[in-house]
């Protein structure tokens, strides 16, 4: 049984998550192929809009493949293909949004929720560590208390 | 001091509830039309069957203000906004230029016309997204807006109505027409 699952888990490893490229699409450069790839993973499809034009099964992404293709082949270079699409259809097509001052808030925001939860935490302990020492001071003794105390002493003597 | 750390959580909360109600206004399919002000991208498409003209090109666009309309047979939206392509036609309102996007049948893009009519002055066969990608198209119908000099002033996704070509089309048309 067990041998059943471990093989079973190897093979789920060994597999690579299905592209929507087409063998009629692949370039017969494997370099070239291979930097198309690369331009094709980064762009997004307008269609269905979470999946890279790799992934996509779409008419409008398979067409994007092979224009991406096309101009590689012409000798563009990776970033002239990808600077081509966004001057047709926006940093939108970009699935890694660009770092610029529209999306300072999407790069930073992250970070700065981190830092205000580290610093709400470290309230927190501070407060508590304050406490803590608050508790362990015993109290001064009320002046009947002490009366008292006085009264104990004496006694002994 | 403490006071205000009291309200911190309220007012972040707040913060985050603006954030997302402006997000649930906007629409995700919308996308900006990078080619507005910008001259129509160079494209030289082939004539659909069974019509005598020589095809469509991006010079072709020079002269007057016109309207370049991405349609496919395919095309369900296309369908809807098709007799009122025919109402600008007939009318002379302003020439309407056809982009056939994506036929997988070279037949299917003039037989569509042939049955429901061609609004079309000059019309080009796009099976490969060719000129739809330079033009930034992402889905049928969309149809552009192109002035005397070539310069696109307006992209409009999704059909035409009458309500879209009297609070849009008509005045920017009219608009560009006294420009000159």
């Amino acid at each position: 049984m067990l041998r059943i699952l471990l093989s079973a888990l190897v093979f789920i490893m060994l597999a690579s998550p299905a592209l929507a490229v087409q063998p009629d699409e692949i370039l017969d450069d494997p370099a070239l192929e291979a930097r198309a790839r690369e331009v094709g993973k980064d762009l997004r499809c307008l269609v269905c809009q979470n999946q890279s034009i790799d992934d996509s099964d779409a008419d409008l992404a398979r067409d994007l493949r092979v224009l991406v293709r096309d101009r590689i082949v012409a000798g563009d270079s990776n970033q002239e293909v990808i600077d081509y699409v966004v001057s047709r259809y926006g940093d939108f097509v970009l699935l890694d949004p660009p770092f610029k001052l529209k999306t300072y808030a999407l790069w930073f925001g992250p970070g700065v929720i981190i830092l205000f939860g580290i610093f709400a935490v470290f309230m927190f302990f501070r407060r508590k560590r304050d406490d803590a020492k608050e508790d362990a001071k015993p109290e001064a003794l009320s002046d009947a208390e002490k009366a008292r105390l006085a009264r104990l002493i004496d006694e002994d003597h | 001091m403490k006071r205000f750390f009291y309200i911190l959580p309220l007012a972040g909360f707040l913060l985050i509830g603006v954030y997302l109600a402006i997000g649930l206004g906007l629409d995700p399919q919308k996308l900006p039309n990078m080619l507005e002000g910008k001259p129509v991208p160079a494209f030289n498409l082939q004539a659909l069957e069974g019509r005598d003209d020589r095809g469509f090109s991006n010079t072709d666009l020079l002269g007057e203000v016109s309207l370049v309309n991405i349609f496919g047979s395919w095309c369900v939206a296309c369908r809807v906004e098709h007799p009122f392509l025919m109402k600008i036609k007939e009318n002379g309102w302003v020439p309407i230029h056809g982009i056939d996007w994506r036929e997988t049948d070279r037949k299917a893009g003039p037989a569509w016309l042939k049955r429901h009519g061609d609004p079309y002055t000059l019309a080009g066969d796009d099976p490969r997204s060719v000129a739809a990608i330079s033009f930034g198209v992402t889905g049928a119908p969309e149809t552009f807006v192109v002035d005397q000099k070539g310069i696109i002033r307006y992209k409009h996704v999704g059909p035409i109505t009458e309500e879209v070509w009297q609070d849009t089309l008509r005045p920017l048309i009219e608009h560009l027409r006294e420009q000159g």
